[in-house]
């Protein structure tokens, strides 16, 4: 902004350069670690990261990766990430990363180099329009041009990406500002005039919601990552008001570890790769309770036949997620954990207790869907089944403190399948963008973050090629991250659309000249392993966790292997395929061809 | 239901402020293009120069849902202050400033003279085979004008767009820290604040 918002009336903390009030508006934010990649409009940044040492910088391989390792470590901590990178082609590689972030709301500050004020519109060498293009994939973006505004924009910055619906933040910085001397201004907790997003619920909203909860006769939860979001103490209220409801709960992909996985009024993730089960209780509960979700079109199918005869309770801290895509009946704007409270409150004050003679019908019928075993596979006692792996992977780390990660594809869905979690910020995963090459930064980020944990990006053979440079910065900050590819040679999710869509026609979706995996990891200074049977997986994946260094385990799985449940793009919740052998049964319709 | 379902659109008035600063202006347009959403009209310009901030009048038409979610979205750009549904609020009013060149000789320039008085609009340049023609008014009145002129010459036209705000003694949308700061210089010594500028 070029212009102060508002005269200064308060005394400058200090005078430096433009450069040591970023470093020192970072730090008062508790920023403790940024991922970037130097160039010539940045230099006066690296410059003082170089004298002050204050702030941990990782020196990521690609500006891509930056934006995701800051989304791995936000994601898993539940603090701001912070990304530094030069202008021009920096500025430009970030914006996958940024756009990624914007779709899951994870709340990145993305401090970009700019050229000098002086220059800029004239075509400079590495300039680009940084805030015009990224306006539409950041939550909000500056230009800084006058020193005097930049700890203030800083300081606001990190507020505007942290509160409300998290989501990433620019700040475009002309080279000239980071040297020019300025006053150094500390957070004074006015971070913003008029961005004051609502927290708390309307509370007769939430009496009428509780009501309707409290008659309910085939009552659900549906938990988002808006759950995550909400920070941990969200996920245990959840958990409290949907034990004292004893109704069934469903998660989004971006929810998964809001409730625990192993409990029994869990039903599993809903949508296209969700659980029969899940699927089926949408489509006929009688009350929805959404809390932190979208209702996105993976997870609704065909929007007619969505839940036809629910009354629908959405919970969201966006006023724009409501009535969307699905109208619903009864909408409360606030962050989830505030809501959760005043909920559970409500419900207690007024004595409820759960519809004990319905509910017990209900679950009767969930326990139908349930005995139709919609995640069982057959087994092979030879070539490794992908799930079989995930299934193994899963079982041989459950004693341990485990982060996974993915890639996008099968194995991601695979992933969100047959992986349990018990607790939030566990769970890592491009979901709004899909964003192959997502995985192994975002693994990097969780482990500079949780050095003495288990992190695992799971990963497809095609995926991880698109950002494997990022080996390199494991093996300079000796990050023992674990990538557990899950290699079936194909594009293994365009492979099964292509079988299920265009007639098996396999256009340009098998993996072609994949390099041998072991001898990648042992270039980079790595460990390399690999499975090619069914007897040699349990003990690939505990030499994996056992590797003290960074290890990439080449799972070689069935190739041809497709992924159930689905619901192909535009069916509804009741059309779902649950295995190989319905697949005859249901053509994907026209009108859902189109869809993505 | 779901929020594709067909219902009538209407067309709606929107008043919404916002911080005066680089980019806001394409921040609301980049909404409108990337969403998909229609705009008939738009208008901005600054209302409080001390506090800095703009306000857009933008007038779009869609279903109620989708004139919601056009709201929801706008409100929840970060410089925006608030946003105010003129259409749903009440009555109001709008009002349009447009000039109109016309060109033309002998009869049809006496009666685009004859009809501009009618409608009340100015001519405010004239050479002698065109005139300028200043006309404020509501979007209809001011498309009936240049319909007729239309037919009594080759015309130009340029038009602001539509300015609205509501009738009666509510200030919805206040503007008060220009006269402030108004206020507060009148007290200062005009040196004092010269200096402050520097
Ligand atoms: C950057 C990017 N490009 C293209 C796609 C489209 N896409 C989705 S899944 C997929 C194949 C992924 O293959 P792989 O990583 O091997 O995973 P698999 O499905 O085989 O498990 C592709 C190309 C994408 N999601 N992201
Ligand atoms: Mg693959």
């Amino acid at each position: 902004m070029a212009t102060p918002r508002t005269p200064h009336t308060r005394k400058p903390d200090a005078q430096m350069n433009g450069a040591a009030i970023i470093l020192k508006a970072l730090q008062d934010q508790g920023v403790e670690v940024v991922f970037g990649y130097p160039g010539g409009a940045v230099l006066p940044i690296y410059d003082e990261i170089f004298k002050s040492n204050r702030i941990r910088h990782i020196l990521v391989r690609h500006e891509q990766a930056a934006v995701h390792a800051a989304e791995g470590y936000a994601r898993s901590t539940g603090k701001v990430g912070c990304v530094l990178v030069t202008s021009g082609p920096g500025a430009t590689n970030a914006v996958t990363g940024l756009t990624d972030a914007l779709m899951d709301s994870i709340p990145i500050v993305c401090l970009t180099g700019q050229v000098p004020t002086h220059l800029i519109g004239n075509d400079a060498f590495q300039e680009a329009d940084t805030t015009g293009i990224t306006r539409p994939c950041t939550k909000h973006n500056y230009l800084v041009k006058d020193v005097t505004r930049l700890a203030d924009t800083i300081h606001e910055a990190v507020y505007v990406a942290t509160t409300g619906r998290p989501g990433p933040v620019v700040v475009d910085l002309p080279k000239d500002i980071l040297f020019a001397e300025g006053p150094y201004y500390a957070p004074n907790g006015n971070a913003h005039p008029s961005y004051k997003p609502q927290v708390k619920g309307d509370e007769s909203a939430i009496e009428r919601a509780v009501d309707l909860l409290a008659k309910a006769k085939r009552p659900i939860f549906y938990g988002g990552g808006g759950l995550i979001n909400a920070g941990p103490k969200a996920s245990k209220l959840y958990a409290e008001l949907v034990r004292l409801t004893q109704a069934p709960t469903t998660l989004t992909l971006m929810g998964l570890g809001a409730y625990p996985s192993q409990d029994r009024q869990f039903l599993g993730m809903l949508g296209m790769h969700g659980t029969y089960e899940a699927n089926l209780a949408m489509y006929n509960c009688d009350v929805m309770i959404n809390i932190g979700a979208r209702f996105d079109d993976r997870v609704t199918g065909r929007i007619a036949d969505f839940s036809p005869n629910s009354t629908k309770v959405h919970v969201d801290i966006d006023p724009s997620s409501i009535n969307k895509n699905v109208v619903v009946d009864l909408p409360i704007i606030g962050d989830a954990a505030n809501v959760l409270e005043q909920m559970i409150k409500v419900w207690k004050a007024k004595g409820y207790k759960a519809n004990a003679k319905p509910l017990e019908k209900w679950w009767a019928q969930i326990e139908k869907w349930r005995e139709r075993k919609c995640l069982a596979f057959t087994e092979d006692t030879s070539i490794i089944k992908p799930q079989h792996a995930i299934k193994r992977l899963y079982e041989l780390t459950r004693d341990r403190d485990t982060y996974i990660t993915t890639e996008v594809g099968q194995h991601q869905m695979w992933a969100a399948q047959y992986f349990g979690f018990e607790e939030p910020n566990r769970w890592m995963t491009s979901g709004g963008l899909g964003t192959m090459g997502y995985g192994l930064p975002a693994a990097m980020g969780v482990q500079i973050a949780h050095p003495d944990s288990t992190v695992i990006d799971i990963a497809g053979e095609a995926s991880y090629l698109m950002n494997i440079q990022e080996l390199s910065t494991l093996a300079q900050y000796r990050l023992p991250v674990k990538s557990f590819i899950v290699n079936n040679q194909w594009m293994g999710m365009v492979r099964q659309w292509q079988e299920l869509n265009h007639g098996g026609r396999y256009s340009e979706s098998y993996s072609e000249s994949l390099p041998d995996f072991i001898k990648v990891a042992e270039a980079f200074g790595g460990v390399g392993l690999r499975a090619e049977t069914v007897d040699q997986l349990d003990d690939v994946i505990m030499e994996m966790l056992e590797t003290d260094r960074f290890v990439l385990a080449d799972i070689m799985v069935k190739k041809d292997e497709n992924c159930f449940p689905m619901i192909p793009s535009g069916a509804a919740h009741y059309e779902m395929l649950l295995g190989p052998d319905d697949k005859a049964e249901l053509e994907t319709s026209e009108n859902g061809m189109v869809l993505v | 239901m779901n929020a594709t379902t067909e219902i009538a659109e209407a067309t709606h008035t929107l008043a919404v402020l916002v911080d005066d600063e680089p980019g806001v202006l394409a921040r609301v347009i980049g909404l409108f293009s990337g969403r998909g959403y229609n705009i008939e009209s738009l208008t901005v310009s600054s209302v409080d120069t001390a506090a800095h901030l703009s306000r857009i009048t933008i007038v779009t038409t869609g279903t109620p849902l989708i004139i919601a979610q056009i709201k929801a979205q706008l409100g929840r750009l970060v410089p925006v202050h608030s946003v105010h549904d003129l259409t749903l609020e009440g009555p109001h009013l709008e009002r349009e400033l447009a000039l109109i060149k016309i060109r033309n000789v002998g009869e049809h320039r006496i009666e685009a003279l004859r009809i501009a008085d009618m409608f009340r609009a100015r001519a405010i340049d004239s050479t002698l085979e065109s005139f300028v023609f200043e006309l404020t008014g509501s979007p209809s009145k001011i498309t009936a004008f240049v319909e007729l002129m239309s037919a009594l010459g080759a015309i130009e036209v340029s038009r602001t767009g539509v300015v609205a705000i509501a009738r009666g003694s509510n200030l919805d949308m206040p503007v008060f820290s220009t006269l402030e700061v108004n206020r507060k210089k009148a007290k200062q010594p005009a040196g004092k604040k010269a200096q402050k500028k520097v």
